[in-house]
């Protein structure tokens, strides 16, 4: 979902370095189609792509019409039965409401710490390259390790955050047992393990900035704190909104940290959407309905990319 | 002048405010591996001693002796490896190819169907499972490799990444191994692919790194623990051994040191194939 803009984004913002010319005018050898030959070329891709993508969007579109258990032969039309229940299902507004909670809880404080910590290391600092790794290194590694060295951190009796809150004086929490801190752990690990993709992104964002307009406020007399409000934060508010989506997408699509650091729990206080589509998916056999569930985070994150899609290219045209 | 004294110096404390800030965030943020890697060496009674200890003090290898021993560690290590280097070299070979028609071969509708390509980049993952998932099970592949790798040899995001840097080749260096008598293939492959490096070993590394972290996946098609992945043997893991911390952070450093290993040498790959496949966690 987030990919292609992404992609177009950082590309055409010379990422890769050359801006590639139009490949229209001068394909190939001129006047003949080579048709046999690129699809000679194309085929392996085309055949994976057709099998594992292309056909699967068709046919858990049509299965969200009917219900089936995977393992009957019959595949029964239901309509719109499938999303009724989905939208009659308490379950799913809890699941829907505990997602958004997530995606609000580390969305902007995620945002915030990448921006800041981009612009510090923007700065005149020693040892920018191996601070950038550091703060790179939680995206690299995988989120099921993380989440297992993140339990054992919050793990209640015998954890490092738990003996670091009461050793400055304040109460012990049950992360495992409370739904409003497994919640908040969920929130912490997910804004440590991501914000260093946003910390790139904003780095890229900073350094399109030219330098002369902060060389001019400064015979002017401004200070940082100026220089930051008035000149980084409005020039830098086509990449920021475009994060923010990034952002929003990414963190509606959360499932393997929910799955390792709380399984969903404690009584489903931390079940996500893409987890609720998981269950029915894969313990139920609910497929139909499953896939019901899939096509609404399709149309949820379709809004959101296109979008975003629209933001990207006011970027690129703005930025020139 | 004393103004001038006094702003150099505010600049000066300002400077060490910024770098002590930076340096202890940076610290904060992998401390989290520090204390797996220093955990991983303790034993069972230091694991559950509180207030917990930092260093090791009986300095041991039994946790891991217990991962790739009882746990079968070895094995689920064997299988990731395997998967990860299969959809690597695959999805070189087959963005490559489609890269290169996309970039420099004329036909009908090519515009068409490469943005129609990119376009199955939108759709997440969770839509496409439930079909792939049936597929597999219909070719009698779950449980397999195949499952794990096939899915996997064809990638929008690859194809793109190649296609743009090929474009970016001058196109003389072609036309003139065509005079020689060179094929399409031969060209790609003498000329385009060797100049090309730094895009496949950004695509390289990000699927390897894509492939061997991938969790979801395997739990769908994985069912007997001699086939589980690194990341899957981890999850299961940690439900068998719920407090045995030691042997759990004796797992995660095994699942975790190859990409890290690679990140520290080859850094700019990783951002930059993160960066621009916008992924998240």
């Amino acid at each position: 979902m987030s990919k292609t803009t992404a992609i177009a984004q950082t590309i055409d913002a010379g990422a890769i370095g050359v801006r590639p010319p139009k490949p229209g005018r001068r394909a190939g050898l001129p006047g003949r189609s080579q048709l046999p030959e690129a699809l000679l070329f194309l085929s392996p891709t085309l055949v994976v792509v057709a099998v594992f993508i292309v056909f699967p969007i068709a046919f858990s579109f049509y299965l969200s019409f009917h219900e089936w258990n995977m393992f009957s032969a019959e595949q029964a039309f239901v309509g719109l039965d499938n999303y009724a229940r989905l939208v009659t299902d308490p379950e799913f507004w809890a699941v829907f409401r505990h997602t958004l909670v997530y995606t609000v809880g580390t969305v902007p404080v995620n945002m915030a710490l990448a921006l800041v910590v981009a612009v510090v290391l923007n700065k005149n600092i020693k040892g920018r390259k191996i601070l950038r790794a550091a703060f790179f290194t939680p995206v690299i590694v995988s989120t099921v390790a993380a989440a297992v060295i993140w339990r054992w951190i919050f793990d209640p009796n015998l954890g490092l955050f738990n003996y670091a809150m009461s050793a400055v004086g304040l109460p012990v929490i049950n992360w495992a047992n409370d739904p409003t801190a497994a919640m908040a752990s969920l929130i912490i690990v997910g804004v440590w393990k991501t914000f260093g993709i946003n910390m790139v992104l904003f780095a890229a964002g900073l350094s399109a900035i030219p330098v002369h307009y902060y060389e001019a406020a400064e015979i002017d007399g401004a200070g940082s704190l100026q220089k930051f409000w008035r000149i980084t934060v409005p020039l830098l508010a086509p990449t920021t909104l475009f994060i923010l989506v990034l952002s929003i997408i990414g963190s509606f699509q959360v499932f393997d940290l929910v799955y390792v650091l709380t399984y969903g729990g404690p009584l489903g206080s931390t079940k996500v959407l893409v987890f609720y589509l998981y269950e029915y998916a894969f313990k139920f056999f609910d497929m139909g309905f499953a896939s019901a569930v899939a096509y609404l985070l399709f149309g949820v994150l379709f809004v959101l990319t296109l979008f975003q899609i629209r933001l990207f290219r006011e970027h690129v045209y703005d930025a020139g | 002048m004393t103004t001038m004294i006094a702003h150099t110096s505010a600049r000066r404390i300002k400077s060490v405010l910024a770098h002590t800030v930076i340096y202890v965030a940076a610290a904060a943020t992998v401390m989290p591996f520090v204390w797996m890697i220093l955990s991983s060496f303790k034993d069972l009674g230091e694991i559950l001693s509180f207030p917990p200890t930092w260093w090791p003090e009986n300095f041991t290898f039994e946790n891991y002796k217990n991962a790739f021993g009882a746990a079968s560690f070895g094995r689920f290590y064997a299988n990731s490896l395997f998967v990860a280097s299969a959809v690597t070299i695959g999805q070189l070979v087959t963005c490559s190819l489609a890269a290169y028609a996309f970039a420099r071969m004329r036909f009908r509708g090519r515009n068409v169907l490469f943005y129609l390509f990119l376009g199955t980049m939108m759709v997440p993952i969770h839509v496409t499972m439930i079909p792939s998932f049936m597929i597999l099970h219909w070719a009698g592949w779950i449980d397999t490799y195949a499952a794990l790798i096939v899915p996997g040899l064809a990638s929008a995001f690859g194809t793109f990444l190649l296609r743009q840097f090929f474009l970016s080749i001058p196109r003389e260096l072609e036309e003139a191994a065509f005079m020689d008598g060179c094929s399409r293939f031969g060209v790609l492959w003498r000329i385009i692919l060797p100049l090309s490096k730094p895009a496949l070993a950004t695509l390289a590394i990000f699927t390897f790194m894509a492939v061997f972290n991938d969790f979801i996946w395997a739990l769908i098609v994985l069912n007997t623990e001699e086939m589980y992945t690194v990341q899957l043997g981890l999850a299961i893991f940690r439900d068998r051994y719920a407090t045995e911390w030691g042997n759990l952070m004796a797992g995660s450093v095994v699942a975790t040191l190859p990409i890290l290993i690679v990140f520290f040498f080859a850094q700019k790959y990783f951002i930059q194939g993160i960066t621009l496949s916008g992924l998240k966690g």
